[in-house]
């Protein structure tokens, strides 16, 4: 019995000053629902991944919120966070309510409004996710915290900062063709090495933006979509997640992402393939070190080796394990507790023939998504199947 | 600010600064853990720390959180102490520190309840 992707959607991303959390998300949902031809009554079970929202809206309780202006009083709903891979855990979980047999159909997604903030409560919420006392009142922020991931990868592996803006350029470029993508412009090497520096080897380019968004994804069960005649072409194929400590300090190598290595090996043992099956990859590249980190633990590159991803063309949308097509966080945009949904969104449609970075024919597809610095990563795999 | 890191705090302060070894596997680790990350046990055994330790990484902020707004640009790093615990503080008395320099590990405190862990080299 596998799990169908019936439908998904993505509003676009970036700034959406008029719009609200409960209103994002359900222009979200109500269009994953029109892709999967089902309706707000349908919904069993909602899980919405949410990660700010108590800080930047003053407003817990996000789960039946938004079933409740989504017209899905019936759904058994809850938020789930996991900070930036809120929405991974949450498709994880309506995922394993379909499979326990609690639901035949569960609604899973994420939404985030953080352009209202300033830059610097943003900064304060989203350092939440990192360890206060060891980390916030030491003034580390979370560029910082990555900062000193590159720093250490840098020093080992001899790697430079224009091979860290290698991976902006190609996602840039990935981004201009996604209309729903925040950041519209190609750039060069250059110009991110001329940003404005964030936190040393970090500049503004190798950051993803502030951004205001949600997904939505109408999970179902074979046998619902089956006896619905939905049509279901793409099903989830398997899904890993593990935890790190929470500050990086108490990791032994500082750049090394143990949670992601850990949970990329259980999604591949339970699809029951290696890194060499996966034809698209939609991973959390919240700053341009963080996709060298992931496509190494990920096991594309070996470690040491993940800048030769973008600098030699090999992640590249025509090269030998496409990643980020999507334009990914660093084009993209990355409303934080949204993220991971966003991630199936983009690889749904890969996989569907209609993304409009379309591959040749993917038939399975990867979501890496990271919460804080890599104390939590979720690992979903996809492909093309339907009931 | 949670009252086991004042605790640890004051210990910096106090020239007595502490740290967690485990007597099952030897692995060390910083307060206030009652199990060792590594094996399990709760056989954590508190012992008194160096009060120097070795710069691992450091980073130059320019854009930060509003409590340290006023303060940029500002570096911080982690440090490796001999018996295995890294730490995380900020850089004083200059703006840039070399990896692997050694510095003073120290404490101020910030506002009414808050510590901060401070790095000075001591070259
Ligand atoms: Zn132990």
């Amino acid at each position: 019995m596998t799990v169908q992707i019936a439908g998904v959607a993505s509003t676009p991303f970036g700034k959406h000053p008029d719009s609200s959390t409960r209103e994002l998300f359900t222009d979200a949902a109500l269009e994953a629902l029109e892709d999967a031809s089902l309706s707000v009554h349908d919904i069993e079970t909602l899980y919405v991944g949410n990660f700010v929202g108590d800080v930047t809206d003053d407003q817990a309780h996000v789960g039946a919120m938004v079933a409740d202006y989504l017209g899905a009083r019936q759904a058994a709903s809850m938020r789930i966070e996991s900070a930036c891979a809120s929405a991974s855990s949450a498709a994880r979980s309506g995922v394993q309510a379909i499979e326990s047999g609690d639901a035949d159909v569960a609604l899973v997604g994420g939404v985030e409004m953080m352009s209202a903030s300033g830059i610097g409560e943003i900064t304060d919420a989203l350092a939440n996710a990192a360890d206060n006392e060891y980390e916030n009142e030491a003034g580390l922020t979370f560029p910082g915290i990555y900062a000193l991931m590159a720093q250490t990868y840098m020093n080992e592996f001899d790697a430079s900062q224009e091979d860290l803006a290698a991976v902006a350029v190609k996602n840039y470029e990935n981004g201009v063709s996604n209309p729903l993508a925040q950041r519209q412009e190609e750039t060069d090497v250059e110009s991110v090495l001329e940003s404005p520096p964030i936190a040393t080897p970090l500049n503004l380019q190798d950051c993803c933006p502030i951004t205001d968004g949600a997904s939505a994804a109408v999970l179902v069960s074979e046998r619902y979509a089956d006896e619905h005649g939905l049509g279901t072409t793409v099903e989830f194929a398997g899904s890993g997640q593990s935890s790190d400590s929470l500050a990086l300090q108490d990791r032994r190598d500082l750049s090394r992402t143990r949670a992601a290595e850990r949970a990329a090996e259980t999604a591949y043992e339970r699809a029951d393939v290696g890194p060499d099956d996966i034809d698209v990859v939609e991973l959390h590249d919240c700053f341009t070190i963080a996709e060298i980190l992931a496509v190494e633990s990920l096991g594309f590159f070996e470690r040491g080796e993940g800048t030769r991803g973008a600098l030699e063309g090999e992640t590249a949308a025509d090269g030998r394990i496409p990643v980020n097509t999507s334009g990914g966080l660093l084009a993209k945009g990355h409303p934080v507790g949204a993220t991971g949904v966003a991630q199936l969104v983009e690889i749904t449609k890969q996989l569907e023939g209609r993304h409009p970075n379309q591959l040749d024919d993917p038939t399975v597809g990867l979501t890496h998504t990271v919460g804080g610095s890599g104390a939590s990563c979720v690992v979903n795999v996809l492909r093309t199947g339907g009931a | 600010m949670q009252p086991w890191f004042i605790d640890f705090a004051e210990g910096i302060d106090d020239g007595e600064p502490v740290y967690l070894a485990c007597e099952e596997c030897g692995s060390t680790a910083l307060p206030p853990r009652t199990v060792c990350p590594e094996c399990g046990t709760r056989t954590l055994e508190e012992r008194s720390l160096s009060e120097t330790a070795a710069v691992t990484a450091s980073t130059r902020i320019f854009s930060t959180i509003p409590a340290y707004a006023d303060e940029t640009p500002y570096t911080v790093g982690i440090a490796t102490f001999d018996e295995g615990v890294k730490l995380t503080g900020q850089l004083r008395d200059a703006d840039e520190v070399e990896l692997g320099e050694t510095v003073t590990v120290g404490v101020e405190q910030r506002g009414n309840d808050g510590w901060l862990v401070t790095f000075s080299p001591t070259g």
